[in-house]
């Protein structure tokens, strides 16, 4: 096996997955009519979908600035930010080979659309219940925006999911960390052997 | 530090990038996103109108009313059994019936936007019904009386208004929405609606007002969550324009 994700990550990833699933359950009862009209409670709702949105960023935050634990999941992180010529071919779909690092074209873009997307989610959800320095327009304004950014988020996550099923090695290494080197060899084949070759050299000095 | 990608020379920070690109799209969407969506929804109008789905409705472009409800369960009463109680501070208290408030009142039309504190904005929107000042007039409100209390036959909303806000020509004990009886879930069989005030104001399932001489309950339902109690659209909670 292969280390993917170390602990931090892991932890971060599913605290910030419950988070998310959290604004998107209260968020679609909230937004849909007939949902709200059959579950009512709105304020106890919405106090929910508010305090989801405050500590949304907290998990992520706190993991980057852990000194040493927090290693795994900056590095992960630059890595995503940087695409490099060979992400733009993958996603083009000139080539499905294996890319240069630990992450594909694919999943650098969905990185970036949840980045993007949470973002905007929790500035403009911010207006709109600190609402008070703020004119209707700009309210009206960030309520379209969140609106929108809702729609794209909920499309976001069924995706996100969708395809962490279709690579059950990819779902398990996000519980587990580790992905069969069988798997690392064969979809990520730089980053493996970069990998395999760290290991070998820590194991003498270990021993 | 994190080691680049092997790559290298051809890295680019697009990550980063698209989180700034997203901050700026975002300010963009609020200051101009109110003008966007009345474009919107004027145009898709004639679609959203006619839609026999109602999937349209899901769609933020649709212009269409969001149900509040703060209770759990979606409250209903037939028109037959429907009463509307006023009393306290009042020389004849008086039980008003669907009908009297249907048919033997004097009746009001009014089209203006409903305005959400948060910013949810529904365009040139038709009310009809009784000028709340109307049934004020057939109570005899005694000199004493400051304060309404309304309250909602969800059994836990409750809002409150001066004698001089529940006087104006814009407030309406409304049984009418865009040409049909007011549904349940926008608060029928009869409500209120306040033109000048955000949407909280207008409390719906309307069932009792009594009059008092002094602020009922500290302020409403919301009130109590910290909004205004005095809701004006655009000058209460932080906002400064002209109400709509």
């Amino acid at each position: 096996m292969i280390r993917r994700f170390d602990v931090a990550t892991r932890v971060v990833h599913w605290a910030t997955a419950v988070l998310t699933l959290g604004l998107l359950v209260t968020g679609t009862i909230l937004y849909v009519g007939q949902l709200e009209a059959a579950v009512g409670r709105r304020a106890l709702l919405a106090s929910i979908h508010v305090w989801c949105g405050i500590l949304l960023a907290v998990p992520l935050l706190v993991g980057v600035s852990l000194k040493g634990a927090g290693h795994g999941l900056r590095s992960d992180l630059h890595e995503l930010s940087w695409w490099t010529r060979a992400d733009k071919r993958w996603l083009r779909r000139a080539t499905r080979e294996s890319p240069d690092g630990k992450f594909n074209g694919g999943q650098k873009l969905a990185t970036a659309m949840f980045g993007g997307l949470l973002l905007a989610q929790i500035v403009t959800g911010a207006l709109m219940h600190w609402n008070k320095p703020f004119a209707d327009d700009w309210r009206t304004g960030a309520t379209f925006v969140h609106d929108w950014g809702y729609l794209a988020l909920f499309v976001l996550v069924i995706g996100h999911i969708g395809r962490a099923m279709r690579e059950p090695e990819l779902l398990k290494s996000m519980s587990t960390g580790d992905v069969p080197v069988s798997w690392a060899r064969r979809e990520r084949q730089a980053w493996a052997t970069r990998e395999l070759v760290d290991e070998q050299s820590k194991t003498p000095t270990e021993a | 530090m994190a080691s680049e990608p092997d790559a290298g020379s051809d890295a680019r920070p697009l990550g980063r990038r698209a989180l700034l690109g997203s901050l700026a799209a975002t300010a963009v969407g609020i200051v101009f996103g109110a003008r966007i969506q009345e474009r919107l929804q004027r145009a898709l109008l004639p679609i959203t109108l006619h839609d026999p789905t109602g999937l349209s409705d899901l769609l933020p472009v649709a212009g269409r009313f969001r149900i509040y409800s703060v209770t759990g369960d979606l409250p209903s009463r037939s028109k037959e059994a429907y009463t509307l109680r006023v009393e306290g501070l009042v020389a004849r208290p008086t039980t008003f019936t669907y009908d009297d408030i249907r048919n033997r009142l004097p009746q009001t039309a009014l089209t203006r936007d409903f305005q959400c504190v948060t910013g949810w904005r529904v365009y040139d929107v038709a009310w009809a019904g009784v000028q709340l000042r109307e049934l004020l007039d057939r109570v005899d409100v005694d000199a004493s009386a400051t304060h309404l209390k309304l309250t909602s036959f969800d059994g836990t909303y409750v809002e409150t208004l001066t004698i001089d806000q529940a006087r104006r020509d814009d407030v309406l004990i409304a049984h009418t929405l865009e040409g049909s009886d007011i549904s349940d879930e926008h608060g029928g069989p009869v409500r209120l609606y306040i033109a000048p005030m955000y949407g909280y104001k207008s409390i719906k399932w309307l069932e009792r007002i009594e009059l008092a001489d002094h602020l009922p309950d500290g302020g409403g339902y919301w009130e109590h969550r910290g909004y205004d109690i005095d809701g004006w659209t655009g000058r209460s909670n932080g906002g400064h324009e002209d109400p709509t």
